[in-house]
């Protein structure tokens, strides 16, 4: 209760969730082989004692300042917003911490938990690679064992992050299962945790798997939300109208949404759509899929009709994943956020222009929530404020960009 | 009437031996193969007869098992078609059928619905591994509605307040994980490892059937002292995935099983 009114800026009454099974509504819970229960408390008490331990919050604040580079800079990116037209755009800038996107909030965070347990082995899924390099980075920080598990195809079109991890001293394991991509890293990464639950911490990515991983990559991912909106009251002296940010699994856009839950802003999240809805190839699960459970929680989920798990598709590989944190799930059925989608073709338009207009290159993964301004910002008043979540740098995905436009041609 | 589990173990420790409980894949490698294989087991004499309703991301289960889950969903494995199998078996059985699954498909079906049609095809029980008693309310009701026996699973790190929930709620037997590890994983058994396993069934209200490794007759004789009965599942399946025929998988998987059965008895 105390730590997720810890990281509510205000519940004004509002109900606090998740509740103590880690529901929100009939969203997450916990789903896992019995072996992992134990493990399960375990994080749960330690997150709840860190929470009130003003020497975890030191010591986080002082890695996040001192070796993430936080608070990170809000820029108003006024080129993207002429040529726009509408409100005007602010970017939260996650892609300028250290390892290059929002991931390393979350996994300093348990990375510290991890250590507060005694745990000697650090184990990740991992997309894109962001996660993957964040947490093999505070792995190294810490003088942790580190596996991360990544999909063959994930390592194939982000040769880049697979490099990085293993300098830092990472083993990069290879999953050939399934669609060989986000989440068969996933399954294989709880598979390793079953048989290794003793001396292993699991440092998921993002808002899912049991509870409490949803509740506590929340808290350490609200940081964005907390931040922009200070920056915003103190620079501008309002709150926005409107916060974007993509939504793959949803980690970031909790981060930016959370803390603005209670105030009179529209939450709105951006899945990817691939090759287009109608393709059937893309991982829009709240918007084309129906809920379920995968991971250990139950969450809005792209399946067949005997529930067997559908493979997602997106070209940005952190969006790569057939279902959506339980708190997304519940924010849509209240109609608390809403959900939007855009397709590869969109987002690598948004990429460039990015580049072009500020000289900005985001992550593929990020370039969806800056498509969806194309329809979003010419809603919206010339002095009403759109908070962006730019949640990583592009540098990863310019060779996959540059072939993609290449087939284009 | 449905063979009773809990009969189905008394009448195996009135032989003084420990229940066999094996595992086959449903679907797997074919749904005729599969209803032959299940048709073996029973006739050397298995007491529970476990079969798998495939689902596409099996946490729970290790390389073997998985392998053999993603083939028979290619081979266009449905829950509602290894039902359908477990129904034409249970009509010539004598062992008590259960059918293992995850919590998705089973949701898919609807908790309610996969309850009746389960009991309907004959089905004693059902496990479903990642459906822990605080999440299972709705299924509780369902299988309690329809005859059905929720077997629930315990493992190593339970605490004994916990099991005691566990045997609260479950029904048929309690199976116990022996090891933290999926299906398939190489079991070793040190003494304070059987001794745990001792002190599980001295609590337990249900039979205990211990299972996830056992693969060998020398394991299975290890523990008939103290279980209740041994499941095996990986190495009956190793040996469908290794035969050259289903004729050769069906010979090999009821060689492998009569000598595991054999080495229970105590």
């Amino acid at each position: 209760m105390s730590a997720s009114q810890a990281s509510s800026p205000k519940s004004g009454g509002a109900k606090v969730l998740p509740d103590e099974l880690g529901h929100f509504g009939p969203y997450g819970g916990r789903f896992v082989p019995e072996n992992l229960m134990p493990a399960l408390e375990e994080l749960h008490a330690a997150y709840l004692t860190a929470q009130q331990d003003p020497a975890f919050s030191e010591e986080l604040e002082d890695l996040l300042a001192n070796y993430a580079g936080r608070p990170t800079p809000l820029y108003e990116a006024k080129n993207l917003s002429k040529a726009l037209g509408g409100g005007r755009i602010f970017l939260k800038r996650e892609d300028l911490t250290h390892t290059g996107a929002h991931k390393i909030n979350n996994a300093l965070g348990q990375v510290l938990l991890a250590k507060r347990m005694g745990k000697k082995r650090i184990i990740a899924e991992t997309g894109a690679g962001q996660h993957g390099v964040a947490t093999a980075t505070v792995a190294a920080l810490m003088g942790l064992k580190c596996m991360v598990y990544m999909g063959t195809l994930d390592m194939e079109r982000q040769a880049l992050n697979v490099t990085r991890m293993q300098m830092l001293g990472a083993t990069v394991e290879p999953v050939t299962s399934g669609s060989c991509s986000l989440k068969d890293a996933t399954t294989q990464a709880i598979r390793d945790w079953v048989t290794n639950v003793g001396d292993t911490h699991y440092i998921i990515g993002s808002v899912v798997g049991p509870h409490p991983y949803p509740m506590l990559v929340r808290g350490f991912q609200s940081v964005i939300g907390k931040e922009a909106r200070a920056q915003l009251l103190e620079r501008e002296g309002k709150l926005p109208k409107a916060a974007v940010a993509c939504v793959g699994a949803g980690s970031n856009a909790i981060g930016l949404f959370h803390p603005l839950l209670n105030d009179p802003v529209d939450l709105i999240g951006v899945e990817a759509a691939g090759h287009g809805l109608e393709s059937g190839e893309h991982s829009a699960s709240l918007t084309a899929g129906r809920p379920g459970v995968l991971h250990g929680s139950s969450l809005y989920l792209l399946q067949d009709p005997d529930g067997q798990i559908i493979e997602a598709y997106s070209m940005a590989a952190g969006l790569d994943y057939p279902g959506v944190g339980p708190e997304h799930s519940y924010l849509k059925d209240i109609e608390r956020a809403t959900y939007a989608t855009v397709d590869d073709k969109a987002a690598v338009k948004a990429f460039i222009d990015l580049a072009r207009y500020e000289g900005i290159i985001p992550a593929l993964e990020s370039s969806h929530a800056l498509a969806h301004l194309k329809d979003l910002a010419p809603r919206y008043a010339p002095d009403d404020i759109i908070l962006v979540c730019l949640s990583g740098r592009g540098d990863k995905d310019v060779s996959q960009v540059a072939a993609y436009l290449e087939k284009q041609k | 009437m449905k063979p009773v589990i809990r009969e189905k173990f008394a009448a195996a420790a009135e032989q003084g031996r420990a229940a066999f409980v094996p595992y086959v894949t449903g679907g797997f490698p074919n749904a005729d193969t599969c209803l032959e294989l299940i048709t073996a087991l029973d006739e050397l004499g298995s007491e529970v007869i476990e079969v798998g309703l495939p689902f596409s991301d099996p946490l729970a289960d290790g390389p073997t098992i998985q392998l053999s889950s993603q083939r028979a969903l290619e081979a266009g494995a449905t829950p509602a078609k290894v039902l359908a199998t477990m129904e034409r078996a249970a009509a010539k059985t004598q062992a008590a059928l259960v059918a293992m699954t995850y919590v998705n498909p089973v949701l898919a079906m609807g908790y309610e619905e996969f309850a009746k049609r389960a009991s309907g095809s004959g089905v004693s029980g059902v496990i479903i591994p990642d459906l822990p008693p605080e999440e299972a309310g709705e299924w509780l009701d369902a299988c309690q509605t329809h005859g059905l026996d929720p077997v629930f699973m315990a493992a190593p790190g339970t605490p004994m307040e916990r099991l005691d929930r566990i045997l609260a709620v479950g029904g048929g037997f309690l199976y116990y994980v022996s090891m933290d590890g999926v299906t398939g994983t190489e079991l070793e058994l040190p003494p304070e490892r059987l001794a745990a396993m001792q002190k599980v069934r001295a609590r337990s209200s249900l039979p205990v059937a211990v299972g996830f490794g056992v693969a060998t007759p020398a394991q299975a004789k290890a523990l008939a002292p103290v279980a209740d009965g041994v499941v095996v599942g990986s190495a009956l399946v190793r040996q469908v995935h290794q035969a050259d025929s289903p004729q050769a998988a069906v010979e090999a998987a009821s060689r492998l099983a009569g000598e595991l059965r054999q080495a229970l008895v105590r």
